[in-house]
């Protein structure tokens, strides 16, 4: 059984350097959503973020791959849960997961005409929710790559935008060989806050994908993005973006962390810029999360690790350490005071890192390994929430009253 | 006809056997749904095809195609395959 920790830290955070300060006191708490692959959990925070209560599991044995937390309600979630041998579905609470029903339609694929062979959702990997004006739409991402909706909450899903069944998307989403080792996912999708209509997704393998119709039409976002040594820059196919996210603060800035780098984009341009050059050499620039700051464009933190020979995929030399920008990418420091100095081999997951809206901003992220950590102080110093959690897929952060 | 539930299932059914009717594995399923709903598509993916890990008996047979035809007399065992981790 997962413990919290309740080991407050007598010594105050000093103020985050750089940080766009604004004096906030609220009633506001924060929760953290904590899926993994054999269950759920939310840790509920007290107001100073220094004591955590574990609730949890929730579905022991089902693999979840997110929980998100509506923004719109501050009390409904979704979460997306399968099990190794039933299939895909949605979980929905209205109560902060006290009670939990299915959806009546999970994200599923259209029948392919008779004769053909249809492609069918192995597991729902993403959950966003739509624009802030458009109450109880969310849309889901899905392993293999396809793009649903809901307008009803989570209850039912349909196929969204043309995508799904496209013929050039689907070449672009190349074979099961073409995606993660957990098979290809469509992830990242990003709503603009000032229009419902302009979209993003990210799909692995695959590319970084643009609306500006509502999903009506998309099309590819990968200029100035590099692919393998020795393969074709042109081929969407051989993209892909590890996480993108686009600025709380400035919806014209994204973010992403790429299979070979980490970029910046700032819109109209339509070319990313390799920002994760100025990263120290000896770290590389390769990982999987991408977080931002809620209220300043050019603060952004990520979690190397390790891409040399067959891509361990762990902490560079066992030696775990978050990196922060404060300038857009132009350079970027070691955040590793708390965790292990060494021998923690570590991997933390796309979905596996995050920040909460509080000041200074709270960040939190996973291990595979299965501990939870946290700062309080936008990384200054980590401290463990929880350990012996199963395999952690996703964290999240949400406010609630 | 009687239908046995393995225990993955059984959040649905609130019981280890219960009681459906059908023609065919297909019409079968479809009333386990009507009555227990949601529990068709863990089993059978949207392209009507049994899930890789889901292995469905007749009378102790097993079955690989739900067009299977069935008799009132007929026993159903859904059963979670021998794998995991």
């Amino acid at each position: 059984m997962p413990r919290a920790t309740t080991k407050p830290t007598a010594r105050k955070p000093k103020p985050a350097a750089g940080a766009k300060r604004a004096s906030r006191r609220s009633a506001a708490r924060v929760v953290v959503l904590v899926a993994t692959r054999k269950g759920a959990w939310l840790f509920h925070g007290d107001a100073a973020r220094r004591t955590w209560r574990a609730d949890g599991p929730h579905f022991l044995g089902h693999i979840i791959n997110h929980v998100v937390l509506d923004p719109r309600d501050g009390r409904t979630l979704l979460a997306a849960a399968k099990t190794g041998h039933l299939g895909p579905t949605v979980f929905r609470s209205t109560d902060l997961g006290r009670n939990w029903t299915e959806a009546a339609r999970p994200p599923a694929f259209a029948r392919a005409p008779e004769g053909q062979k249809g492609r069918t959702v192995d597991h729902t990997f993403w959950l966003t929710p739509c624009h802030a004006n458009e109450p109880n739409a969310w849309y889901a991402g899905t392993s293999p790559q396809g793009l649903f909706r809901s307008d009803d909450g989570g209850v039912t899903w349909s196929p969204f935008s043309i995508i799904n069944d496209d013929s050039q998307y689907r070449t672009w989403m190349g074979a099961q060989q073409d995606g993660t080792p957990d098979g290809p996912k469509l992830h990242s999708i990003l709503v603009d806050p000032r229009d419902p209509k302009h979209l993003y997704f990210a799909m692995s393998s695959g590319g970084v994908h643009e609306s500006r119709d509502g999903g009506r039409t998309f099309a590819p976002l990968i200029q100035g993005l590099e692919v393998v040594d020795g393969f074709e820059r042109a081929n969407i196919t051989f993209h892909d973006p590890h996480c993108v996210r686009l600025c709380p603060s400035n919806p014209d800035r994204l973010y992403q962390q790429n299979h070979c780098g980490i970029y910046r984009l700032d819109r109209p341009s339509n070319e990313w810029v390799r920002v994760g050059k100025s990263m120290p050499k000896q770290i590389g620039d390769i990982g999987f999360p991408m977080v931002l700051h809620p209220r300043d464009d050019d603060t952004a933190w990520v979690f190397p690790m390790d891409g040399g020979t067959v891509w361990p995929r762990t902490s560079l030399e066992g030696k775990p350490a978050a990196y922060i920008t404060r300038n857009g990418g132009k350079s970027w420091q070691r955040l590793d005071a708390g965790l292990p100095k060494r021998e923690a081999w570590w991997t933390v997951k796309r979905q596996a890192m995050t920040a909460d809206a509080r000041d200074p901003v709270g960040l939190y992220f996973g291990t595979t390994s299965g501990e939870l950590w946290m700062s309080r102080d936008e990384g200054r110093r980590w401290d463990l929430i929880a350990r012996h959690l199963p395999e952690i897929y996703a964290v999240e952060a949400a406010q609630i009253e | 006809m009687k239908v046995l539930i393995p225990t993955p299932l059984q959040s649905y059914t609130n019981a280890r056997e219960v009681e459906a009717t059908g023609t065919t594995l297909a019409e079968l399923l479809a009333d386990l749904d009507r009555l227990h709903p949601g529990l068709r598509f863990r089993v059978i993916d949207e392209q009507n095809n049994m899930r890789a890990h889901m292995r469905f008996f007749v009378n102790g047979e097993q079955v690989f195609d739900i067009t299977h035809p069935l008799r009132p007399t007929d026993s159903v065992f859904l059963v979670q395959a021998l794998s995991g981790g």
